[in-house]
């Protein structure tokens, strides 16, 4: 049955692979994130209680819940190559952590350019923020440690050690707002069951959302091949791929 | 369209500062992330390619020294 995903075990497949999808994430991530956040700037409705700094909305949650959700990749791949032994998903893991930061970091800045005219404070010490800037910390030694080591295969397992162990991190930002009093709001696109928002709203968050994610995935695929090439650098098809592509 | 005037888009009902902060820095963040990563990916292929001529220069150094040595032994021996 899962037959058809072992020649993506190949670290060459998984190279050309990754490079023949980048360009239609590239371009899917351009034509989402243009429509998406023109339409949220100048055409989505104001907030009735927010005004217009609502419109920060269609970055800070976006980028929120792919924080979080690149650190379950993260997870799952640092998993992955534990278990199975499996020395791509360290390359994977290792494309992840810095973009995952970014994206982390984007979060808290929106969040303060968000709290400052709603809550009049561009930081408190409460759980949801708190433990998003954990994340940030997380991120930061995941990619410490995959380049602290010249022995690519133990800075796979330092990091991997350190993302699993964070992962307690991911249920704890989630569930923040529900188990402690805070300023930041419940989440407003609900996860099961109708969204609490209106569809002139939805419909531009949506494709900001998507651009985004497809952003990501290229990033991600683009970070993925240099971690291959540098893995793999005595195999004879880097050797030949290196001295093609400097003529 | 939500507004009158492009004066009125800049302003975002009193919020500008605080949208276009963070419409800013986030754009800045994910040009940066986008160019870091590609200049990451042919400073890899250049990495590569360094050391792969370095090799190569050994690997012709200890030829020629072989053959030197060989040469310079059937000389005496001559």
């Amino acid at each position: 049955m899962w037959k058809w995903l072992h020649p993506y075990a190949n670290p060459e497949v998984s190279y050309h692979f990754a490079g023949r999808v980048l360009p239609w994430f590239s371009a899917l991530a351009a034509l989402l994130l243009a429509i998406g956040l023109v339409w949220a700037l100048a055409f989505a409705p104001a907030d009735y209680q927010q005004g217009d700094s609502f419109r920060i909305f269609y970055l800070h949650v976006p980028a929120a819940s792919l924080s979080m959700g690149i650190y379950l990749g993260m997870a799952i791949a640092a998993f992955t190559s534990m278990v199975w032994q499996f020395k791509l998903a360290d390359a994977s893991a290792a494309a992840m952590a810095p973009v995952g930061a970014v994206f982390t970091a984007i979060a808290l800045i929106t969040g303060a350019a968000w709290g400052k005219p709603m809550w009049g404070t561009w930081w408190i010490w409460d759980a949801r923020l708190t433990s998003e800037l954990i994340l940030l910390f997380l991120y930061l030694g995941v990619m410490a440690l995959h380049s602290a080591f010249e022995d690519k295969n133990l800075a796979g397992k330092a990091a991997g050690i350190l993302t699993l162990v964070g992962v307690i991190n991911l249920p704890i930002i989630k569930y923040s707002v529900e188990w402690w009093n805070t300023l930041h709001q419940g989440s407003t696109v609900s996860k099961m069951g109708k969204p609490s928002m209106s569809i002139e709203m939805l419909w531009p968050f949506l494709f900001c959302f998507l651009g985004f994610v497809m952003l990501v995935t290229a990033v991600i695929c683009i970070r993925f091949r240099s971690e291959i090439l540098a893995r793999n650098s005595i195999r004879p098809w880097v050797k030949t791929l290196v001295a093609a592509e400097n003529k | 369209m939500q507004f009158d005037s492009f004066s009125a888009f800049l302003d975002m009902g009193g919020y500008g500062f605080y949208v276009w902060l963070s419409f800013g820095v986030s754009a800045a963040l994910i040009l940066a992330l986008i160019f870091s990563s590609i200049l990451g990916h042919k400073r890899v292929i250049k990495n590569i390619a360094i050391r792969q001529q370095r090799e190569d220069k050994l690997r012709q150094v200890r030829k020629n020294r072989k053959n030197n040595s060989i040469n310079s032994a059937q000389e005496v021996a001559q």
